[in-house]
């Protein structure tokens, strides 16, 4: 019975895995690049440049631009520049309905002058709403992430050792050495994958687990939201208009009451009306939890403090707490980069993953040399979602640099250039897998994708050298970071490419297989990763795991 | 209903095993997939609604104040349904996997009713 249970785990995990592996794959490795999703965007606008403003100045630049520009808006949301983002963010709800946005030069107040692109934002959107019509893709992100929770734990009960597997580790040893890495990247980052996969369910809970909503609050859902967030509360404008009072003052009053805390989010409800009110959130990058509803709210017309909410409850402490370790916004470089890494443990284990499904099935059909048409199916969506897709993001970024800056419509030319390449890489894979060889599409998109993430510094230095340097100069190593991560990345899949080269088979081809004796006397690698009795267990575990 | 639900419960197993030994395809029965297809619908639909009544009930009976308690409900609503799934795919047979999701959904949707429309 007991191992019956294992053998149910492991074939829920072989198939959850296989089926939502691909999008699961997508959706890390996007979400992994949102960690850096204002770095992204200041690389995709390099005309953006910091400049040290104080609070108050930024402030009174934003009121006065919003007064002149959007004096007849319902709403006025403004954010602060800070050391992750150098401009003002603005965006206002009309009062005809609808919405806008505009960033600011924090400097001259006027808006700034930079090339259209949606930068950072685009992957950020991306990895959870998946390009699709709302609410649609936040749903079928949802339910991958149930996958993802399910897939990750019926994974831990089958692999119950875990803690000893961790140190083994044999690499050159091809079906052996994927699951070793499968398993240590899994076991390594574990915190981070339960973390990131259950809070993940949790931000998107009102959208995807309401009924408790309905049966306490009936059809009246907005009551519960102003319950949580009394500041946002919206109130009809009075037809009395009255000057807005300057809001820099209101910061001195939430620098006494939030010692230590900056102002993350100002928002002005009626601006110009006589019941006007302006209320601050504190700014997420000071504290872990996202606590949305800690607000100071103040009379609009007399400036003087109306009401003051504090989220501390719990319950609200415990998912604003999920929602803001997912979001990461509290960490600094240091933390940001393990956050990062992380993510790219994520993204590896799902790709290992997928690669051991494959590889585990073509042992089978490794005499005959023909494979079945569902594995071809599975080989080709295995190079498009992973090569496949590390092509499609340098392609954004080759986009965001090659295309005009003056273009129209230039930043949707740039989300057109992603998936386009997307689509001529499934294009390729199929073409690849099912007319010649699984290896060869690896091997081809590798190579292109390597060449163009090393040559993207090259791109950088050519098209906007100035920007680079300009920003070195003032000491700001964002661009110059992203270059070189572009170029490490380069250099990791050039790697990969040539493990895929014409003469090593290394990468599908298991231990077990006559072919290995062949390969080993070649290589002349022996095992010499973990001991003995170590390895024993993990070969009996290991067959735990194959029996699915 | 029980010869029934073993009957389907037998080659379930017994086709899991041929899959994974034979080489050749198309080995596996039709029965096997619908069996499959029951368990992996039990486990959404299902799971959800015992998620769902789980989260009601919570909600209902925590004392805290109302938006908290609905909070923390939906919070921790996830790992109800967790567990619900894996049931799914651990119990012996397809029919078992709908009877233990429905049958403590049934006991919370009372429990939730008659506190609220008896009580």
């Amino acid at each position: 019975m007991k191992e019956g249970f294992r053998q149910a785990m492991a074939w829920l995990h072989t198939w959850a895995g296989l089926i939502f592996g691909w999008l699961l794959f997508a959706i890390f490795l996007t979400g992994t690049l949102s960690y850096f999703k204002n770095e992204i965007s200041q690389w995709t606008q390099p005309e953006l440049v910091p400049h040290q403003v104080t609070e108050v100045d930024s402030v009174n630049r934003a009121q006065r631009w919003l007064q002149e520009n959007a004096g007849d808006a319902k709403r006025w949301f403004i954010t602060l520049p800070d050391e992750r983002s150098p401009a003002l963010g603005l965006s206002w709800a009309k009062a005809r309905g609808g919405f806008e946005r505009k960033s600011l030069d924090a400097l001259s107040g006027t808006p700034v002058q930079a090339r259209e692109s949606m930068g950072g934002e685009f992957f950020y959107r991306f990895h959870f709403q998946l390009q699709m019509p709302y609410p649609w893709g936040r749903w079928l992100a949802s339910l991958s992430a149930m996958v993802m929770f399910v897939a990750l734990v019926s994974g831990i009960i089958t692999h119950k050792k875990i803690f000893k597997e961790f140190f083994t580790f044999r690499p050159r040893k091809g079906q052996r050495t994927w699951l070793d890495g499968h398993n240590a990247v899994a076991v390594l980052v574990l915190p981070f994958h339960l973390m990131i996969t259950y809070s993940s369910l949790v931000i998107f809970m009102t959208m995807i687990m309401p009924v408790s909503i309905l049966t306490t609050y009936g059809g009246n859902t907005q009551a519960f939201f102003d319950d949580l967030f009394p500041a946002f509360k919206t109130a009809p404008a009075s037809t009395e208009t009255a000057p807005l009072a300057p809001i820099a003052p209101m910061f001195e009053v939430a620098a006494e009451k939030w010692p230590g805390s900056r102002i993350g989010l100002i928002t002005v409800n009626n601006p110009g009306k006589a019941n006007a009110s302006v209320t601050l959130t504190p700014s997420g990058a000071d504290h872990i939890p996202n606590i949305s509803g800690t607000t100071l709210m103040f009379d609009g017309v007399s400036g003087a403090l109306k009401d003051e909410s504090t989220m501390s409850a719990a319950s609200l402490m415990l998912a604003g707490g999920l929602y803001g370790l997912h979001m990461g916004h509290f960490a600094g470089p240091l933390l940001r980069w393990l956050y990062f890494l992380a993510g790219i443990g994520g993204t590896a284990m799902i790709g290992t993953g997928l690669v051991i499904w494959l590889g585990k099935r073509k042992l089978k059909h490794a005499k005959a040399g023909v494979l079945p048409f569902e594995l071809r199916l599975v080989e080709m969506l295995n190079v498009a979602s992973m090569s496949g897709l590390m092509l499609a993001v340098v392609s954004f970024f080759w986009a965001n640099r090659l295309l005009p800056v003056s273009f129209a419509g230039r930043s949707d030319w740039e989300v057109r250039t992603f998936f386009c390449m997307w689509g001529l890489a499934l294009l390729h894979a199929f073409v690849r897998v099912f007319f010649r060889e699984g290896r060869s599409a690896w091997r081809e998109q590798l190579t292109l994708a390597a060449s163009l993430y090393c040559a993207l510094p090259v791109l950088d230095l050519l098209t906007a050298g100035d920007y680079l340097f300009a920003s070195l100069k003032q000491g700001q190593m964002t661009l110059a970071a992203l270059d070189v991560t572009a170029l490490i990345t380069g250099i990791f899949l050039a790697w990969g490419a040539m493990r895929f080269g014409e003469g090593g088979k290394v990468a599908f081809v298991s231990k077990l297989t006559p072919t290995d004796s062949r390969r080993k006397s070649d290589s002349g690698v022996s095992a010499n990763s973990g001991s003995e009795p170590a390895r024993e267990s993990v070969r009996a575990d290991a067959t735990a795991q194959e029996a699915n | 209903m029980e010869t029934l639900s073993v009957s389907a419960s037998a080659p379930e197993k017994r086709q899991k095993a041929v899959k994974r030994t034979g080489a050749r395809s198309g080995e596996v029965s039709v029965r096997w997939r619908l069996a499959v297809a029951s368990r992996v619908t039990a486990a959404l639909i299902g799971g959800y609604l015992l998620t769902a009544l789980s989260s009601v009930c919570l909600a209902q009976f925590l004392p805290l104040a109302r938006a908290e308690a609905v909070v923390l409900a939906m919070t921790l609503s996830f790992l109800v349904y967790l567990p619900a799934v894996l049931w799914c795919f651990v119990c012996r047979t397809a029919w078992r996997a709908w009877f233990g999701l429905l049958l403590p959904s049934a006991v919370l949707g009372a429990i939730y009713a008659s506190a609220r429309w008896l009580l």
